[in-house]
């Protein structure tokens, strides 16, 4: 039993193992990328033959189910993609190339144990396992003076706060209903979120830490500066897969509090509106797009916690849904900012100019992206943000959702600012940008990925309903 | 679901091909290279779909309201969405007038057209698929998903080939459509959550209460006011028009305003009719202000464009006219007058593109005395002009007619202040006429040669024929139009009956929930916000 149902997580960490071997000789950067595409390809593999497998191991706190695993398969794919869209690792210090794949496998690892953790203090160390391989890897950046190190340090710092109150809220949840497995708590919960104001603090706090990894206002401070200060491949990472990790788990505790509508969910509501709100008017006026997209991640977590607030099989399906396509709409974003920029700096508005003349691919990826994000159809934003209305609406949230619309009218000005500069600016003759071949294939996987799926969703949204149905 | 429509009987999927040949050519011409090739391939990928088109006209059965020519597939069956498609009375004839248009597009593109001639295949042909598709979409999501999708490659005609103030023209239409059209998809999710189905004509049968349906009808609403563009939110339409190139320009006018008015006719009126007699007058109101205003902004316009951009204001405020007036003159009216339009300021825009790339002026003050060099093009000028302010004989004196035989009908004071819209389209169109044609009162009319040292490329030649072919085929509509429209009428005939069967069928509700007590409070409060909101 434990053979096959480990198997992902077995794979990874052979990954993270050979990787760590590769560290204490020396290797050039081609034969460690490829090492880790080979490695986190096969991980890959078997995670999707572990799809539909279901057990639970270590005394029950680590069970795998469909939603675990669905989720691993796109955590682990986000990974791939990293690996395949950072060739070169042109922004980090050469000797440090070995160690930043190790760190990043070591991330995607804990957000894999995350995904099938069921119990307070494993949900715990699987999070905190993949923070200190963050913490460790957002300073690795070549040059840009100290921009680095202040993300680095935000990170560390807000990170350690967010655990702090997660714990703090877990110890109340311990207090009030005696056990720390999710199963047992969802028993309890409900009842004592109707009665006991506590239980209402107890559990957002609990979040608190989620919060923070989505980028969810009110912990959404460290987003704009890590993002600008990391590394462009390293931003690709932290704006995605930890997001994704937060979802799932955000989901397990929604649905602990309890599928009615009570105090918890105005509370998420709550936070929804302000981040959205928040995220998508401070992304109005910012010139580098890292910040930019910072931003508009921030909104995004809004959206997908609308998704979650719901509670019921239509909401949460969409928001899995909804945080898989924004992992591939984000990825194809950082993968044109990654290329644009061949020796690691910072994208500007500026640096866009004539985009669509020194690269049409790169210029198309970014349109089919940014439109995505903003939720145009026919892409897979679309399908996304059409499920979490969706949803809402099905529940009864009206006002929530038109605020939700509103706030995508506005968050359509800056992505159309990005699109107008690639393909309107005027041209300032800067060369051509030639593309490896890798990189075509990946611009063409991004547009056919983003369309394909935004057209015809249905194999991917099933998989999303089959997954939040262990929820409920 | 069958009982709504008739399936497809002819031999090859036909709506299916409209939609699938511009993507795939545009798909093909990725690949091309040489500005010739291009040019020829988009040309003939238009004309093959005007040709697979024609079939529509040619076997449209006139004596059914029933959809016809329908296709359906099963798409998303965890949604129960399905792909179906088919048209209908309402429907075929701005499909056909798509198909016959965006030909006249890319000849009028030709030599306007200088720079990333692929792109610009590629975005237009996108745009014409997205235009037909929002035409024959039988399913609120594929409808909204074309109404959506058009609007990437709209943008990017006016942002990349426009004018001078392209960027901030293009931002203002992406937005203020994006914004309009997004309380579409929140009505579209409502009318799904209450009903199950996403299926229009099934949307259309059930019943909604009173205060549901005054919500349907303003998310909507909004969204295709602004598409119309009616007062008061037509102010992104002049700037989209001006900066636009002439093929953006064409798209706009002839086919993207139509989309306003289809939608009033294919969702507010069946979907939510109790809520549609309750805000007649308001938008009866809103039309007569959009002709007025419309034709007075015209009327002190010295760029040309502009100045037939904001008659299309008043031009469409007919439309709306039309449709509000809820009786059969006034809804077959303002669908023939969305076709004329589409003829007709097609055409002037035509025109305007013609002048503009020999005098690199839209100013009218740069551009009089044309009859002394341009014979040829002030004739058809006139023609298009005289069809623009309602003249007896030409296709919108038809339309406007009808339009006003309805609203004298029900409404006499309605029709008496829109005429004073027509008067005011023959006070603009006359003008201008004037003073292209004959005008050199302010001492400009020195062409080519005189005013600029690099003679040739401005020198004032005649309509050439590729010119003269795009304009012709025009005129033809508008005298076929103007002089016989009974057949156009006669498509419409079912449709229209069957619409207003329903608009009666579901009006007669609302008394009924009058006299209940419990949704009264309801009703008072939307009437309330109502009159606040005007």
């Amino acid at each position: 039993m434990l053979n096959t149902v480990f198997m992902p997580e077995m794979a990874l960490m052979l990954t993270v193992m050979v990787l760590f071997f590769m560290t204490l000789g020396k290797f050039r950067t081609s034969t460690v990328q490829a090492t880790s595409l080979i490695l986190a390809a096969v991980t890959l593999v078997v995670t999707f033959a572990s799809l539909g497998t279901k057990g639970s191991m270590f005394y029950d706190v680590y069970q795998i189910d469909a939603l675990s695993q669905l989720f691993k398969v796109v955590i682990v794919f986000g990974l791939f993609l990293v690996y395949f869209l950072g060739t070169g690792l042109n922004g980090i210090q050469e000797r440090l190339h070995t160690e930043y794949n190790m760190f990043l496998a070591i991330s995607a690892l804990g957000l894999m144990f995350l995904s099938s953790s069921v119990e307070l203090l494993t949900i715990l160390l699987s999070l905190e396992i993949s923070s200190y391989a963050l913490y460790v890897v957002i300073p690795f950046r070549r040059g840009q003076g100290r921009l680095h190190v202040e993300a680095g340090i935000k990170y560390i710092l807000f990170g350690a706060a967010s655990t702090g109150l997660t714990l703090y809220g877990m110890s109340y949840i311990f207090g009030l209903a005696h056990t720390t497995y999710l199963n047992e708590l969802a028993e309890k919960m409900p009842a004592l979120v109707a009665t006991q104001p506590l239980a209402i603090i107890a559990i957002v706090l609990v979040m608190t830490a989620f919060f923070y990894k989505l980028a969810m206002f009110p912990m959404h401070f460290w987003t704009p500066d890590v993002y600008q200060g990391a590394a462009n491949e390293t931003t690709s990472f932290v704006a995605t897969l930890p997001k994704v990790g937060a979802v799932l788990l955000l989901l397990r505790f929604v649905a602990v509090a309890g599928v009615d509508v009570s105090q918890v969910t105005w509370v998420l509501a709550t936070i929804a509106v302000l981040s959205m709100t928040l995220g998508n008017f401070s992304a109005l006026v910012q010139t580098d797009l890292k910040r930019l997209l910072a931003y508009s991640s921030i909104a995004h977590a809004g959206y997908v916690m609308i998704g979650i607030l719901t509670a019921d099989e239509m909401g949460m399906a969409a928001a899995v849904f909804y945080v898989i396509g924004y992992l591939l709409m984000n990825l194809g974003a950082f993968f044109v900012i990654y290329n644009i920029s061949p020796k690691g700096e910072n994208v500007t508005f500026d640096d866009l100019k004539g985009l669509s003349r020194r690269s049409p691919l790169l210029a198309l990826t970014l349109l089919v992206s940014v439109f995505g994000m903003a939720g145009i159809p026919p892409t897979i934003g679309f399908i996304g943000k059409f499920m979490i209305f969706a949803g809402a609406i099905h529940k009864g949230f009206y006002a929530l959702v038109i605020i939700a619309v509103m706030n995508a009218a506005v968050a359509a000005f800056y992505y159309l600012k990005m699109v107008r500069a690639a393909y309107c600016a005027a041209d300032d003759d800067r060369e051509v940008i030639s593309l490896p071949f890798g990189a075509k294939i990946m611009g063409a996987f991004f547009i056919v990925a983003i369309i394909l799926i935004g057209s015809l969703p249905q194999s991917i949204l099933s998989a999303a309903k089959a997954a939040v149905l262990t929820l409920l | 679901m069958e009982n709504y429509l008739i399936l497809n009987t002819l031999n090859f999927p036909i709506l299916s091909l409209l939609l699938i040949i511009p993507v795939v050519g545009a798909i093909v011409a990725m690949f091309l290279r040489g500005e010739t090739l291009l040019k020829y391939w988009a040309l003939a990928v238009t004309l093959v779909t005007t040709l697979v088109s024609l079939p529509l006209w040619t076997n449209f059965d006139k004596t059914t309201a029933k959809y016809q020519f329908v296709e359906l597939r099963h798409w998303f069956p965890a949604l129960k969405l399905d792909f179906v498609i088919g048209v209908d009375g309402i429907s075929v004839l701005l499909v056909l007038l798509t198909t016959l248009v965006m030909p006249l597009c890319v000849l009028c593109s030709w030599t306007y057209i200088k720079t990333r001639w692929k792109e610009f295949v590629i975005v237009t042909l996108l745009m014409e698929t997205a235009m037909l598709g929002v035409f024959v979409s039988l399913n609120t999501v594929l409808f909204y998903i074309f109404w959506e999708g058009m609007l990437v490659p709209m943008y990017l005609i006016i942002a990349i080939w426009g004018g001078a103030r392209k960027d901030y023209a293009s931002i203002k239409f992406f937005l203020y459509t994006f914004t309009g059209s997004i309380f579409l998809l929140v009505a579209i999710i409502a009318m799904f959550i209450k009903t199950g189905t996403f299926f229009i004509p099934e949307l259309m049968d059930h019943s909604y209460s009173f205060a549901f349906q005054m919500w349907v009808f303003l998310a909507c609403a909004i969204g295709f006011a602004i598409k119309m563009p009616m007062f008061p939110f037509h102010t992104w339409l002049p700037a989209a028009h001006v900066e636009a190139p002439v093929a953006g320009s064409v798209i706009l006018a002839s086919i993207l305003l139509k989309m306003g008015g289809y939608g009033f006719l294919r969702f507010c009126l069946p979907m939510a009719p109790a809520a549609t007699v309750y805000c007649m007058p308001y938008l009866l109101a809103l039309s007569l202000i959009s002709i007025v205003v419309g034709g007075y902004l015209a009327l002190g316009q010295s760029d040309i464009k502009k100045l037939i951009a904001y008659s299309s204001v008043g031009h469409m405020g007919f439309v709306t006219l039309g449709i509000f007036l809820l009786n059969d003159a006034g809804i077959k009216g303002a669908m023939l007058q969305m076709l004329n339009h589409g003829v007709t300021t097609g055409a002037l825009f035509i025109l305007i593109g013609i002048i503009y790339e020999r005098t690199h002026s839209r100013e009218l003050s740069d551009n009089n005395k044309l009859g002394m060099f341009m014979p040829i093009y002030v004739t058809f000028l006139g023609i298009f002009s005289l069809s623009s302010l309602a003249f007896p004989g030409t296709n919108s004196f038809v339309g406007e007619f009808l339009v006003l035989f309805g609203a004298f009908q029900d409404f006499p004071l309605v029709g008496a202040i829109s005429i004073l819209g027509a008067i005011l389209a023959a006070a603009y169109m006359l003008r201008m006429l004037q003073k292209m044609v004959w005008d050199d009162s302010d001492g400009h009319a020195h062409h080519g040669h005189d005013d600029h040292g690099d003679g040739e490329s401005h020198a004032l030649f005649d309509c050439n024929a590729r010119e003269f072919i795009q304009l012709a085929f025009l005129t033809i509509f508008v005298f076929w139009i103007g002089l016989h429209p009974t057949p156009l009428l006669d498509m419409m005939d079912s449709s229209v009956a069957h619409l207003l069967h329903q608009i009666d069928a579901g009006s007669v509700m609302p008394e009924a929930v009058e006299h209940g007590s419990t949704h009264h409070a309801l009703l008072e409060n939307a009437g309330t916000w109502i009159k606040n909101l005007f």
